[in-house]
């Protein structure tokens, strides 16, 4: 009892302390250098030009029209946000379905067909996987150079672009590995759709 | 290929390189000695003790080291629990979130206070900035320093000879804050937010979408429709849809996330700022911040090998128990990378889908992000489940089966491949007192550890430790998949349905948090089961280790002699390795069979 009477003023104390420091003053710190040094990336990337934010460079979109580059497949979410009107807005969530269930083999083999009808040009050509799965956020802003490459005769007939045209804006908007190994290459979707349509200067 | 297997190397190399240096700076700081960052630190430490009105000297009894733990932890649950039901109410909530259910609540405070991380909400969309900044951020930094200060009563309890003390827990938590967390943290969190991770105060952002997206009355998405933005008309197979609404904008989640993704990882909690964790392109962008994520969530426990090493003035102990937790991590690496690389044959639709690595990842790439592939996924999937973090870069259900499996398996030998800072390792000595325990039975001498005899009150409370999580997790799912109403919680049918139910309480005993994310386990019996998993599988091996400290401290040392069997030796290595793998494959094959492995069988017919 005498120790429960020394412990316990004490337990309440430290946690009183430790919210301080590591809940406000750490938090406070790290937003506040963060705000001076990196205001772009610490609040969101997002692209802006001419007033317009067209969305974050480092959130994916879902894209459906032949003149653009598709991303990952997408499972799109429109009933849990609202934006101050009330207006629906999109976020996406990963599918999180087993790669090894029937059902998901079904699904896999409609992307497919949807894909190939939409590419006539590669009917021969094996799909590369980032183009028939859904990505761990649910929200992948890139795909592989691979991908890439297998939309470009489409993208090239629907746009109206030479295929070089096309495998430029793809190249300029590619990343490589950090440091040449960590990671893997990929192409950024939205800025590559924002260059095909003449928004982001080349 | 060879690109792969060179950064599996290299992932592997850098964790030991950065371990041992920071293995050295912990323990000095752990024993007050000096180092480059105490002219600036200890006078915040010594103010610390002010405050308090506590001596720097004292020497708690096991009894009041174990008092202090639970008392400290009690209050940090009630605060969490009470912030979470009232943040509705409270400042620091731009996107004007409700409070949060009683269940959920209950669920989330045992989950950090017990460094889990389990988590049966969606962070951006659930709960308050305040929440996150004022009640998770600091349990990530207390669980953690919590679990390192358990770990070094017990390494007193065997470098000191006949006493009763194991130190002050006030003392260790205010060294491990101040000279090891915080400063780590501001570091990893400055360089996060530097590679694109947001900080900031501000409500979440709009931005217009290239393609508008078509929602039906019902709120199903119109996948083919023309969009006529003008006249506000969708049209569907040449017919106009009625009160389609048209979304136009995409949600930017924002908030201070940088500040409390570094500690998730380095405390190995893993409670994401964003609900999908650090697969969130705002919360982990690109391979730099990846790499660092990733490091960080191994970091501590691995250091903490060689600091035991340091304390008990036998390097060679530490480095026995470092090879051990390194070799088994190894395997399971391996495991998951060559199942994921080479995916199933679901998705290989007979050689239509092109899974070969050439300008691609390849592999299994469901539930993975393109700029992490397969290697920095599977990676991410080793570690994780090996240090109890239970941060994800990947979706683990959407894992291969035996991929999935051997996740669980890492969180079900016990979270001591390398484990939760300080609780794997304290874990892992537990079974190191069972391993010369039966050593010595099978030769014929007395068991002894350290220079301390290991009798029946060290084997008793060894056993408990090391059963607690096992016993969690089988009752925990046992009587789970007798609930009818959890059968609605699932995502997948069939084996990986089980799975599903066997991932969800085998991360919850491990003190993981990592989960098999389309299981829905925000109800009331899931909730409630689940947070008293979580408690049972932390608070239970503390006093179980607590005790074991005590009664090693008041013991006298024995003189190693040529009779002495050598604890840090390779045979000593694989028989530690032999006693973990044992315990967890005879206690869960039979889960197992049900779940991955009858999946598995079953995709490849």
């Amino acid at each position: 009892m005498k120790e429960f009477k020394n412990v316990l003023p004490r337990a309440a104390v430290m946690l009183v302390i430790f919210t301080l420091l590591c809940g406000v003053a750490y938090t406070g710190i790290v937003t506040g250098i963060a705000q001076l040094i990196f205001p772009k990336q610490a609040n969101g990337s997002i692209i802006e030009v001419d007033g317009v934010k067209y969305g974050s460079e480092l959130l994916g979109q879902y894209y459906t029209d032949d003149a653009h580059l598709w991303g990952r497949m997408m499972n799109m979410d429109v009933s849990t946000y609202k934006d101050a009107e009330g207006n629906a807005l999109m976020y996406s969530a990963p599918s999180n379905l087993s790669p090894a269930s029937e059902e998901y083999e079904e699904l896999v083999a409609q992307r497919i067909e949807k894909i190939q009808a939409s590419n006539p040009e590669r009917a021969d050509t094996p799909i590369p996987v980032d183009l028939v799965t859904c990505s761990g956020s649910g929200l992948d802003p890139a795909i592989s150079p691979a991908a890439a490459e297998y939309q470009v005769p489409r993208i090239a007939v629907a746009s109206g672009r030479t295929e070089d045209e096309v495998g430029d804006i793809i190249a300029q908007c590619t990343t490589g590995r950090f440091l040449g190994v960590f990671g893997e290459k990929t192409v950024n979707v939205l800025k590559v759709n924002l260059m095909l349509d003449g928004i982001l200067s080349e | 290929m060879t690109q792969s297997v060179l950064q599996y190397v290299l992932y592997l190399v850098i964790l030991v390189i950065l371990a041992i240096p920071l293995g050295a700076y912990i323990k000095k700081v752990m024993y007050g000695e000096k180092t480059l960052l105490s002219k600036l630190l200890t006078p915040c430490e010594k103010a610390v003790y002010k405050i308090m009105r506590v001596r720097e000297d004292e020497d708690m009894t096991w009894k009041k080291y174990l008092l202090s733990v639970l008392l400290f932890s009690g209050f940090g649950f009630v605060f969490l629990f009470l912030l979470q039901l009232m943040q509705g109410v409270l400042p620091g909530n731009p996107q004007n979130i409700p409070g949060t259910s009683w269940h959920l609540s209950f669920n989330t405070a045992a989950s950090f206070v017990t460094n889990t991380n389990w988590q049966a909400y969606s962070g951006e969309s659930a709960l308050s900035y305040l929440t996150q900044s004022l009640g998770l951020t600091v349990q990530n930094f207390v669980s953690a320093a919590t679990g390192i200060a358990v770990l070094f009563a017990l390494i007193r309890g065997f470098t000191k000879v006949k006493k009763q003390g194991l130190g002050s827990f006030w003392v260790d938590m205010t060294r491990i804050v101040i000279h090891i967390l915080i400063p780590l943290n501001l570091v990893i969190a400055l360089c996060l937010a530097g590679g694109g991770v947001i900080q900031n105060l501000k409500g979440g952002e709009s931005v217009t979408l290239m393609e508008p997206v078509a929602v039906s009355a019902d709120g199903d998405i119109l996948e083919g429709a023309v969009i006529d933005t003008e006249n506000n008309t969708v049209m569907l197979d040449g017919a106009v849809v009625p009160d389609a609404e048209i979304v136009t904008e995409q949600f930017v989640p924002m908030g201070p996330a940088a500040s409390q993704v570094a500690i998730k990882q380095t405390g190995t909690n893993g409670g994401g700022f964003m609900g999908v964790n650090s697969a969130h392109p705002l919360e982990n962008p690109n391979p730099f911040t990846n790499l660092i994520e990733m490091l960080s969530l191994l970091l501590i426990p691995a250091s903490l090998c060689f600091t035991f090493g340091k304390a008990v003035k036998n390097k060679k102990q530490g480095i026995a128990i470092f090879l051990a937790m390194f070799l088994m991590l190894c395997a399971a690496l391996s495991v998951i990378a060559v199942n994921e690389q080479i995916a199933t044959p679901q998705l290989a639709q007979n050689g239509m889908v092109d899974l070969s690595t050439i300008d691609q990842a390849g592999g299994n790439m469901e539930g993975k992000e393109a700029r992490f592939g397969i290697s920095a996924s599977a990676t991410w999937a080793a570690f994780t489940t090996a240090a109890s973090n239970g941060s994800v870069n990947s979706m683990h259900d959407s894992y291969t089966p035996l991929g999935g499996m051997v996740q669980m398996l890492q969180m079900q030998l016990g979270e001591v491949v390398f484990g939760g800072t300080g609780c794997g390792l304290y874990g892992m000595l537990a079974f190191a007192i069972l391993t010369v325990f039966i050593a010595g039975l099978m030769v014929g001498r007395t068991p002894e550890f350290l220079g301390k005899k290991i009798e029946p009150f060290e084997m008793k409370w060894s056993v408990v430790v090391c059963l607690a999580t096992p016993m969690a997790i089988l009752v925990g799912s046992g009587i789970a998949v007798m609930v009818p109403e959890v059968v609605e919680s699932l995502n997948n049918g069939g084996a990986h349905g089980f799975s599903e139910i066997l991932y969800a309480y085998t991360s919850a005993g491990g003190n993981n948090g990592s989960a098999f994310a389309g299981f829905n386990a925000n109800t009331v019996f899931l909730n409630v089961s689940i947070g008293l998993v979580m408690l049972f599988a932390r608070f239970l091996p503390i006093v179980g280790t607590l005790a074991i400290a005590g009664n090693l401290a008041g013991k006298k040392k024995i003189a190693v002699t040529a009779g002495t069997l050598s604890t840090t030796n390779t045979m000593f290595v694989f028989l530690l390795i032999f006693v973990v793998l044992l315990i967890g494959a005879l206690s869960f094959f039979p889960a197992l069979a049900l779940g991955p492995i009858a999946e598995f069988f079953s995709s490849m017919v």
